[in-house]
């Protein structure tokens, strides 16, 4: 193969210099338009989240390219956002509903994807069979149902009732994947565990989680986004008090009530962004990761 | 043999199972099985409901509320699972094997009866029963889920939506990743990123950014501060209420999700692309393909499988979109969807009736998805 490539056909086809470097051009040009027109959006949301009120809805942000030495930059739309609009509440209440929500669904789906891999009960693969049925099942499904449970036990409006609703939302996914890895672990290391004398608990917490880590981390961070991202589950369960109010709601609310006040908006979208992109960002890898084994969530 | 059944190794089977020499299950091992699959989810939801309680009740410190969350949720619901096998090692040495893979896996059974199952059949029961789920009305919400306007509307546009948005983040996912392969290592990282960062921004933000792109402002008003006014204005045009121009304004919202969505797409392709075999590309090159042919013919063939998971993948999520249409026009302008009509026929309308259908409606959509998920899984077992 590698000989083959030294041929003399394959050197006579070859485009000429000028064309190739040509064509680079034409790709990098392109890369650059995508880019560009994939990056302005955001760019102009950060970029006027910073300038004075009156400045963002008097001219276009793009007018500051134009007049660079103006100085006109302010902290003060992102204080009025955090304090006086109650995003600062609201930030707090989404960490409160993210975190519980992204770990409660972990711990209860690595304990049955242990049993699910290696342990032996009656219903084991038509229960798994279920649970990958329910990975596409549109969770409206569970909204009015759901709803009327929760006012009957007087859960509305609780962070509990937010936490229960997504691990049950996320369990099929959860369970699935991390499944699918543990069950991958070589069986020859639980032989050995089970010889010398471990429990089914002690080799889940010493041996089987530590190993995890990987696939436990790109679950978090799947799980992670899409709590602290949800609207509608939020919604639904926790209503618009002010006092549990998340910050997609806050973002919602603000749009509504202030929908021309672009200092704020802008400020507002961009503290909702901001620990998604940090948490993006920082962890990449392990979201791609994710995102592709969890590409059937419903 | 009994005595040891905690140290025992069956090669062919998991470990613990059990084992032929021992006496047949009965009511007592049933018993039991169920009492430790529900004893984590009851204690758990009584513990953080009481739990719920305090942190809302309690205004004085935010910091110490989040705190606290984190601590019984992390905390809490581990150390039921350490009780429970505690217990579990305190009961009689012949039902301890067949009980404890039901501490593991009950739990988890129990959650998805109650928050996936019961509702599923509870929906598709309510949806055969009056705006009250109080009487029998057979199919007349179907009849007029299918007859009225506004749902109507809804569901014209939820399939123009499912057709389009998977379409374009397809199609420049896929130039993307494609173009992206030939730059170098990092020049394709940094730039990969900049498309990747959208699909971390939630639907909420993501549709503020877009309203600010389309604002606009009647003359009179001011300067336009929307770019694609500002722009329209700056070459000297008129300027355009994006969003009320009936129909396209469904159009303009689609963009937002095609933002949304192609980075996931271009992940994706981008690693399918990178798998097909060089040896392959180096053949057709040699036997004299272009750089499009090679693409045409060779690349795109061997990553089609990828294609239709991509492409299955967005279209479930365009399907259920909800929030962009809520947030960046409330369903009005002739821009209503099926999940949004979902919600609104449910929170405003007060009918359960028609909310439970429209979420029957979505669901009907994925069975095929399920079918083929439920088969592709079975035959990756075959070969485990």
């Amino acid at each position: 193969m590698t000989a083959a490539v030294e041929s003399p056909t394959f050197q006579k086809d070859r485009p000429s210099l000028f064309s190739r470097i040509f064509d680079r051009w034409l790709i990098k040009l392109t890369i650059l338009a995508i880019v560009i027109v994939w990056v302005i959006p955001t760019l102009g949301v950060l970029i006027s989240s910073f300038r004075p009120g009156g400045v963002v809805n008097a001219t276009g942000w793009w007018t500051v390219f134009t007049n660079l030495g103006s100085n006109e930059w302010t902290f003060e739309n992102y204080d009025a956002v955090l304090n006086s609009e109650g995003f600062g509440n609201a930030f707090l209440n989404s960490l409160s509903i993210t975190i519980p929500a992204t770990v409660i669904p972990i711990t209860i789906a690595a304990f049955a994807a242990y049993a699910f891999a290696w342990m032996e009960f009656p219903g084991r693969q038509w229960i798994f069979v279920t649970i990958v049925a329910l990975l596409v099942i549109p969770l409206q499904m569970s909204l009015i149902p759901l709803l009327k449970l929760y006012v009957n036990f007087d859960l509305n409006g609780t962070f509990p009732a937010v936490w229960l609703a997504h691990t049950g939302f996320g369990l099929p996914l959860a369970i699935y994947l991390l499944r699918n890895y543990i069950g991958s672990l070589p069986s020859s290391m639980m032989e050995s565990a089970r010889i010398d004398g471990a429990t089914h608990f002690e080799i889940f917490t010493k041996l089987v989680v530590p190993l995890s880590v990987p696939v436990l981390a790109s679950f978090a961070i799947f799980q992670f986004l899409w709590v602290w991202n949800d609207l509608l589950v939020a919604l639904v369960f926790l209503g618009g008090e002010p006092k549990v109010r998340v910050i997609t709601l806050a973002l919602r609310d603000l749009n509504g009530s202030r929908g021309e006040q672009w200092h704020l908006l802008t400020a507002g979208a961009f503290i909702t962004m901001a620990l998604p992109i940090a948490v993006f960002l920082g962890l990449q890898r392990y979201f791609v990761r994710g995102l592709t084994a969890g590409s059937v969530k419903g | 043999m009994v005595a040891t059944t905690d140290r025992q190794v069956s090669p062919p089977s998991p470990p613990g199972g059990p084992s032929p020499d021992e006496p047949k299950t009965n009511l007592t091992t049933h018993l039991l099985r169920l009492g430790v699959s529900l004893v984590v989810p009851i204690l758990a939801i009584v513990g953080l409901y009481y739990a719920g309680t305090v942190l809302l009740d309690e205004d004085a410190n935010r910091i110490a509320v989040v705190v606290m969350a984190i601590v019984v949720g992390v905390i809490g619901v581990f150390g039921l699972y350490v009780g429970m096998d505690w217990l579990i090692n305190k009961l009689p040495e012949r039902h301890r094997d067949r009980v404890r893979p039901f501490a593991f896996v009950g739990p988890a059974i129990v959650i998805l009866a109650i928050f996936l199952l019961y509702p599923t059949v509870n929906t598709v029961i309510l949806s055969f029963q009056d705006s009250t789920g109080t009487n029998w009305v057979g199919f007349d919400n179907y009849t007029s889920v299918f007859t009225n306007s506004d749902t109507l509307v809804a569901l014209r546009n939820s399939l123009a939506w499912v057709v389009i948005v998977p379409f374009f983040s397809v199609v420049i996912g896929l130039t993307f990743a494609a173009l992206a392969d030939l730059l170098s290592s990092k020049a394709e990282a940094v730039s990969k990123t900049f498309i990747f960062m959208p699909m971390a921004i939630s639907f909420v933000g993501a549709s503020i950014v877009w309203r600010f792109i389309y604002n606009f402002r009647p003359e009179g008003f001011g300067e336009q501060i929307g770019i694609l006014n500002g722009f329209l204005t700056g070459i000297g045009q008129e300027p355009i209420a994006w969003l009320l121009q009936e129909p396209w304004n469904n159009f303009y919202l689609m963009v937002i999700l095609v933002w949304l969505q192609t980075g996931f797409a271009m992940v994706i392709l981008s690693a399918a692309i990178k798998s097909v075999p060089e040896e392959i590309i180096e053949a057709a090159r040699i036997d004299g393909a272009s750089e499009w042919q090679v693409f045409r013919r060779v690349t795109i063939p061997s990553i089609s499988s990828s294609i239709v998971v991509v492409a299955t993948t967005v279209i479930i999520t365009v399907w259920k979109v909800f929030d962009i249409v809520f947030v960046m026009t409330g369903g009005r302008f002739g821009t209503q969807v099926v999940a949004e009509q979902m919600v609104t026929q449910f929170f405003t309308f007060r009918d359960s009736g028609i909310g439970a259908t429209l979420a029957v409606v979505l669901l009907l959509a994925v069975i095929p998805l399920m079918i083929a998920n439920v088969r592709r899984f079975q035959e990756q077992e075959l070969t485990r």
